[in-house]
């Protein structure tokens, strides 16, 4: 690592440690009853407990995997419904109106629906995360694709490019960028309903061991569960964007 | 002499709320082959119409838009368009920009042409050096160059041009100006040049067409007495002198025109 490197990476780690200071400070201040925060160096000894004695891995893949579907497959119908929506002005005054209704709705208020037509195995979590995704990254891409220029278009067409051309080569790239931050967008949205879905009887997830914890009280526990999901969701992100920085090289961007 | 491109009779003209807007209106000329036109006016007055229906993207209300004796359908690789905001692809290089047409199925080459094709207008346009950069990396002078560049790689017959040199700085503008003479005279093309800058009609054109204010009919039109090939030394001639106070008085007519017409709308709103 080089030493711009070093402080940069110095400086994205100042607010954590400031987090955690403050945490601290909180605890000793003597303001709040100590015995409802855990200090963090508690949280840090549950968390190693959790670990290795109650398969705190198998929460976090678990929940993982619920939000990588969900996301996967809300995206995967948002991306050609929001392309629609964006590129065909009818489409959008057909749907438009309906799709701004569903998206309004917070997917926890669908909860109750869901399990008696789902029930509460792994397709009801599975179609809460989807509905979640769907609607937050169709709103993405439509108003992505309608922003298109139609200089672009104009230049393939005076090139000699056919209707098959100008979508492979000049709409798919220009839609790529819309891609990305839609499934950025989902994501974020999607571990924030992770708990909600995870509230329908779930024997496993993150979700669920903030559930259970809260039952029995445990405190400690609610914090790690909290801090994982941030953290994964932070992970998740980084990836998305070392992906998105690699995929759109040429984009002129304000700050890389 | 051969003609390329026919304006017949023709007319276009928008339903607006406010009423029936003319664009153009009557215009009827010839551009034969390896003329260069140069069509000027005042902003706004529909010269880029004309330009715009000659290269497919509309359609005159009435009268008829030909090349080669056959009406326009729509935009296609016979009729280069060198657009005023560059429109380079930002997602390919400078290389993938001007190869784009050659990947297409109207213009099918081999790799090896495509190649020799790209390595030639890369160096015709001294982007030889940028073959592997994005846009991003460009000036505005480069970017222009590489759609000048993109848009000769199909071999059009004919090229138009809305403005193209626009939104550069005067002294890239005069570069680029000389750039697209020395291209001209290798390669020999039809051009409609778009443009408000009589010198600049004067220093590329052949014949220079005076449009009026809108809706856009023809007021002059006017051949250039200069042989090509030229070199900027024809712009301290006294004929040039002339010809450009001559043109500049037809355009600021209209251009006073223009601005009488619009005063009562400004007023009224």
């Amino acid at each position: 690592m080089n030493g711009a490197g070093l402080r940069r990476f110095g400086l994205g780690l100042l607010p954590w440690i400031g987090a955690i200071l403050l945490w601290y400070a909180v605890r000793w201040s003597g303001f709040v009853n100590v015995s409802l925060i855990p200090a963090p160096h508690q949280v840090a000894a549950k968390s190693f407990e959790l670990l290795t004695k109650e398969g705190l891995l198998i929460d976090i893949f678990v929940s993982t995997r619920r939000v990588f579907l969900g996301v996967a497959l809300g995206i995967l119908a948002a991306v050609p419904v929001g392309f629609l929506l964006g590129w065909y002005r009818p489409a959008r005054t057909f749907a438009d109106p309906m799709i701004n209704f569903f998206r309004a709705l917070p997917p926890i208020a669908l909860i109750p629906l869901v399990i008696v037509y789902f029930g509460v195995d792994e397709l009801a979590k599975l179609v809460i995360l989807f509905y979640a995704s769907f609607f937050s990254g169709v709103i993405v891409m439509y108003e992505g694709v309608s922003q298109i220029t139609p200089l672009y278009i104009r230049v393939a067409q005076t090139l000699g490019a056919n209707q098959a051309e100008i979508f492979r080569k000049v709409i798919i790239p220009l839609t790529v960028p819309h891609i990305l931050t839609a499934l950025r967008v989902a994501l974020g949205v999607a571990w924030a309903t992770l708990v909600a879905s995870e509230l329908i009887a779930a024997q496993r997830g993150l979700g669920a061991m903030i559930q259970n914890a809260s039952t029995y009280f445990l405190l400690d526990v609610i914090y790690v569960g909290i801090i994982c999901i941030g953290l994964i969701a932070l992970i998740m992100d980084l990836i998305l964007r070392k992906i998105t920085a690699r995929l759109l090289v040429w984009q002129d961007r304000a700050i890389v | 002499m051969n003609k390329r491109a026919q304006f017949d009779k023709v007319s276009l003209a928008f339903d607006t709320p406010k009423g029936r807007l003319n664009v153009v209106e009557d215009v009827t000329y010839d551009i034969n082959d390896g003329d260069f036109i140069a069509v000027i006016g005042p902003s706004g007055c529909g010269k880029t119409t004309m330009m715009s229906m000659l290269a497919g993207f509309q359609k005159p209300t009435t009268g008829k838009v030909l090349f080669d004796g056959r009406p326009v359908a729509g935009p296609g690789p016979e009729r280069g368009v060198i657009f005023q905001e560059y429109g380079v692809f930002p997602w390919l290089t400078v290389k993938q920009n001007i190869a784009f047409g050659l990947t297409l199925n109207a213009n099918h080459v081999t790799t090896a042409e495509r190649d020799a094709i790209c390595d030639h207008y890369l160096g015709l346009m001294g982007l030889s050096d940028f073959a592997n950069s994005y846009p991003k990396h460009l000036s505005g002078g480069m970017r222009q160059r590489l759609a000048i560049a993109r848009a000769y790689a199909v071999k059009p017959q004919f090229l138009l041009m809305d403005e193209p040199f626009g939104a550069l700085d005067a002294q890239t503008r005069s570069n680029m100006q000389n750039l697209l003479l020395k291209v001209l005279e290798t390669e020999g093309k039809t051009v409609m040049l778009i443009t408000h800058s009589v010198e600049e009609a004067i220093y590329l054109a052949s014949r220079i067409v005076v449009v009026t204010a809108r809706p856009a009919r023809i007021k002059k039109i006017i051949d250039v007495p200069f042989a090509y090939p030229r070199d900027e030394s024809i712009q301290e001639r006294p004929e040039f002198a002339e010809l450009r106070s001559h043109i500049r008085q037809l355009v600021m007519d209209e251009y006073r025109a223009q601005q009488a017409q619009m005063r009562p709308v400004s007023f009224s709103e």
